[in-house]
C-alpha cells in the first residue's frame, strides 16, 4: 500500500539532504517528493510517498524521527487527505492535432499555458491517476516533455 | 579519533577530537562511523576552509557534512563565530543524550578566527529531538507480568545497559527474578560474569550456555540490544520457544526492526529496569519457579566448558592462556581494550568481566586499529586503572605509530600483541569454509615488534612459553611505561564455539572438548 508522509522539517540548509540521503542509505524507495516552505517560515513541509508494501512503514517514520530536524511527522489516511499534484505537458500540435489536443484538455481541465506553432504546454493539476489518465491520451498524439510537482498532500477538516 | 572514543567508553563522558580540515577531516571517517555503530557519545570538530571559499574546490577542502552525514547522529556546518557556542552545547547535549553517537562540527577558519562575546545559551531549542526516557507504564505492567508467568527467562543485555549505567537494576533484577543473564560484545561488563547467573557473551562466538539457553527460552527480555545478525545467526532459528520476547530499548527505531517483540518498551533502560523492578516487588514471585531451568543451565555449563589445548609445539604459547594471565595478573580489575579478530573472541570468552566500562572493543565496525588508540584514551579517562590492549599482529600494524603519542604524553598502556602471523579471524574461516586456502592471511613478513617499541622509546618484550607470560606481564605493568609485549601464539589456533554465519545458533562446532565436528562445513 502507498503511505503519504506529510513531515514537517526545520527549514534549514541540508535537510532536504538528510531525508534523502536516509532513504538511500535504508534502501526505502520514494516514488514521490514535495517541499516547501509550511505557515511557518522556520518550518518546511514535505511531502512523501512510499510504498509501504516495499518498506515497513514503521521503520520508515521511525528512522525519520531520529533526524534531530524532523519535527513531526504524519501518515496521512486516504479517506481523510487531499492530495493533489501537478504536471506541465508539453505536446506536438501541428495541423489537425491541435484540435484533438485542445479537446482532450478542455475534458482534464487543462489550462493551455503556451502556445506555439508547433507545440502546446498544457498544466493539469490533480489526483495522479487523472494525470496518468491524461498522458495516456496524449502519448499517441506525441508527447515531447513532462514535468511533475510530485504529490502534495493535506489532512481533511481541522485536524 | 578512536582515543576519544576510548575516553568516552571508558569513562561515559562525552570523547572529543579535533582534526584539520580536508585530509585531517577524512581521516576521522572510520572512526565517526565506528562510533556511530556503537553509540558511543563523540564530538568532532573538524577544520574547513574559508567560508566564502565552501564550494570552490579550495585547497584541502572536503564536504565534510556530506561525507558524514549517513554515520552522525547529527553534524552542523558552522557559517560564523557567532554560531559556536549555540552549536557546541547542542552538540554535546545531541551526542551525550537518548541512543548517544557522535556528532560533527564543522567549523570554517573564518569562524574560529571571529570573534565574539560568549554567553551560554540560556536553554536550547531542538523542536525535533526529544528522546524518550521513561518507558511506558502499562508495557512496563505487562513485562512485569510476562516475567512473572516465565519458567525460562532470559536477559539479553547489550550496550545500552552500559551507556544507560543500568548495571546495578540490571543485577537486582536478574537476583530477583532468578534469570540468567548473557550479554552481547557491547554489553560485556554489565553483569558481573563471576557470578553464576552469568552464562557469558552470546552469538557467533558466544559460549555455548548462552546460546543454548536463547534457544530454548520462553521468555527473552533484551535490554539495550539491537538483535545484531552476529548474535542471531538465522532470524527464523532465533529465540524459537519464545512465547514473549520483551524489548527495552532508549531507540524506537531498533524496535521491530529485526525482531517483532510482543512487549517493546522505548526508554532508557535505567528508569525502565528501576520501573521494572518496583514491579515486581509488588508481585508474588514464586520462590524456586525457575530453578529446574538454572538446573539445566548449570547441567549445560558442565559439559559444555570452554576448552583449549597447551601447544604441542616449542616456542609458542596458547592465546587464550595468555588472557586468563592477564585477569590473573591484574586481579581481574584491569580495563581490556582489544582490537578486532582472533584475539578479541578470546579476550571475551576467556576474562571474567565484572564492571561497566572495563571492556572497550569495537563491535559493530570491527574496526582492525582501534585497540592502541582507544586504549591511550581510556587510560586517560581512567589513570587509577591498569589499562591492557589486547591486538592482533595485523590490526596493531594499522594504528601502532600511536605509540609515539603514548610515549610522548607518557601513558602507559600494556600492548599484549597476540602473534599468530596471521589475520587470524580471516584465516579462520579460510580454514573451516574455504578448504584452508590461505589467500592474503599469512602476514609472518612484519617488523620486530621489540625493536619496534624501542624505537617509539617504548619498552618492548617477547614471551614465547607459558612459564613467562604472567612475569612479563607483571614486569610491564610495574614499568610505568608504553610496553608492547610480543606474545608469540599458535599460528593456526581458532576460536571455538562458532556459529556460521547466518545459520541457526545452536548449530554451533567446536562446543566439545572433543573438536571432531571441526570442518564439518568447509
Ligand atoms: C580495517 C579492517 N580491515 C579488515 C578487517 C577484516 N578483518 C577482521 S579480523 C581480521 C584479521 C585480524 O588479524 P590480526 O589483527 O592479526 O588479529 P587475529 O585475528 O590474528 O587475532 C581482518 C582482516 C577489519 N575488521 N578491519
Ligand atoms: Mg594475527
Amino acid at each position: 500500500m502507498k503511505h503519504t508522509l506529510s513531515v514537517l522539517v526545520e527549514n534549514k540548509p541540508g535537510v532536504l539532504t538528510r531525508v534523502a540521503g536516509l532513504f538511500a542509505r535504508r534502501g526505502f524507495n520514494i516514488q514521490s517528493l514535495a517541499v516547501g516552505e509550511s505557515e511557518d517560515p522556520n518550518l518546511s513541509r514535505m511531502t512523501i510517498v512510499i510504498d509501504g508494501a516495499e518498506h515497513p512503514i514503521d521503520q520508515v517514520t521511525k528512522q525519520l524521527h531520529k533526524l534531530i530536524n524532523v519535527v513531526k511527522i504524519r501518515d496521512l489516511e486516504p479517506q481523510y487527505t487531499v492530495a493533489s499534484e501537478l504536471m506541465l505537458i508539453k505536446v506536438a500540435a501541428e495541423g489537425e492535432k491541435r484540435n484533438d489536443v485542445l479537446q482532450i484538455a478542455e475534458i482534464f481541465k487543462a489550462k493551455i499555458v503556451d502556445v506555439d506553432r508547433r507545440a502546446l504546454v498544457l498544466r493539469v493539476v490533480g489526483a495522479t491517476d487523472k494525470l496518468e489518465a491524461l498522458l495516456e491520451l496524449l502519448q499517441p498524439i506525441g508527447v515531447l516533455e513532462v514535468v511533475r510537482t510530485g504529490i502534495v498532500a493535506i489532512g481533511r477538516g481541522r485536524g | 579519533m578512536h582515543a576519544a572514543d576510548g575516553y568516552a567508553r571508558a569513562t561515559g563522558k562525552v570523547g572529543v577530537c579535533l582534526a584539520t580540515s580536508g585530509p585531517g577531516a577524512t581521516n576521522l571517517i572510520t572512526g565517526i562511523a565506528n562510533a556511530y555503530l556503537d553509540s558511543i557519545p563523540i564530538v568532532a570538530i573538524t577544520g574547513q576552509v574559508r567560508a566564502d571559499l565552501i564550494g570552490t574546490d579550495a585547497f584541502q577542502e572536503a564536504d565534510v557534512t556530506g561525507i558524514t552525514l549517513p554515520i552522525v547522529k547529527h553534524s552542523y556546518l558552522v557559517q560564523s563565530a557567532a554560531e559556536i557556542p549555540r552549536v557546541i552545547h547542542e552538540a554535546f547535549h545531541i551526542a551525550s543524550t537518548g541512543r548517544p553517537g557522535p556528532v560533527v562540527i564543522d567549523v570554517p577558519v573564518t569562524a574560529l578566527l571571529g570573534e565574539l562575546t560568549y554567553k551560554a545559551p540560556d536553554s536550547l531549542h531542538l523542536a525535533g529531538y526529544k528522546p524518550t526516557v521513561k518507558g511506558h507504564v502499562k508495557q512496563i505492567r505487562a513485562a512485569a507480568q510476562a516475567i512473572l508467568e516465565a519458567e525460562r527467562p532470559v536477559l539479553y543485555v547489550g550496550g545500552g545497559v552500559i551507556s544507560a549505567g543500568a548495571s546495578d537494576e540490571l543485577h537486582a533484577l536478574a537476583d530477583l527474578i532468578q534469570a540468567p543473564v548473557t550479554t552481547t560484545l557491547m554489553g560485556l561488563g554489565a553483569f558481573d560474569e563471576r557470578l553464576p547467573l552469568s552464562l557469558g557473551m552470546l552469538g557467533m562466538h558466544g559460549t555455548v550456555p548462552a546460546n543454548y539457553a536463547v534457544h530454548e527460552c520462553d521468555v527473552l527480555i533484551g535490554i539495550g540490544v539491537r538483535f545484531d545478525d552476529r548474535v542471531t545467526g538465522k532470524l527464523s532459528a532465533f529465540a524459537p520457544q519464545a512465547r514473549t520476547i520483551i524489548h527495552i530499548d532508549v531507540d524506537p527505531a531498533e524496535i521491530g526492526k529485526n525482531v517483532e517483540p510482543s512487549i517493546p518498551i522505548v526508554g532508557d533502560a535505567r528508569h525502565v529496569l528501576a520501573a521494572l523492578l518496583a514491579e515486581l516487588q509488588k508481585a508474588e514471585l514464586v520462590p524456586g519457579r525457575t530453578a529446574p531451568w538454572l538446573a539445566k543451565i548449570a547441567a549445560w555449563q558442565g559439559e559444555f566448558r570452554l576448552h583449549y589445548e597447551q601447544p604441542a609445539a616449542e616456542g609458542v604459547v596458547a592465546p587464550q592462556f595468555v588472557i586468563q594471565e592477564i585477569e590473573r595478573v591484574t586481579g581481574g580489575e584491569a580495563v581490556i581494550v582489544t582490537d578486532v579478530g582472533q584475539h578479541q573472541m578470546w579476550s571475551t570468552l576467556y576474562f571474567d568481566y565484572r564492571f561497566p566500562r572495563q571492556w572497550i572493543s569495537s563491535g559493530g565496525l570491527g574496526t582492525m586499529g582501534f585497540g592502541l588508540p582507544a586504549a591511550i584514551g581510556a587510560k586517560l579517562g581512567r589513570p587509577d586503572k591498569t589499562v591492557i590492549d589486547v591486538s592482533g599482529d595485523g590490526g596493531f600494524q594499522m594504528t601502532m605509530q600511536e605509540l609515539a603519542t603514548a610515549v610522548n604524553y607518557d601513558i602507559p598502556v600494556v600492548v599484549c600483541i597476540l602473534n599468530n602471523g596471521y589475520l587470524g579471524m580471516v584465516r579462520q574461516w579460510q580454514d573451516l569454509f574455504w578448504n584452508k586456502r590461505y589467500s592474503q592471511t599469512c602476514i609472518a613478513v612484519q617488523p620486530d615488534f621489540v625493536m619496534l617499541a624501542e624505537a617509539f622509546g617504548a619498552k618492548g618484550m617477547r614471551v614465547s612459553s607459558p612459564e613467562h607470560v604472567g612475569e612479563a606481564l607483571r614486569e610491564a605493568i610495574d614499568s610505568g611505561r608504553p610496553t608492547v609485549i610480543d606474545f608469540k601464539i599458535s599460528p593456526e589456533e581458532n576460536v571455538f564455539p562458532m556459529v556460521p554465519a547466518g545459520q541457526s545458533i545452536t548449530e554451533l562446532i567446536g562446543g566439545k572438548a572433543s573438536r571432531k565436528t571441526r570442518g564439518a562445513k568447509s
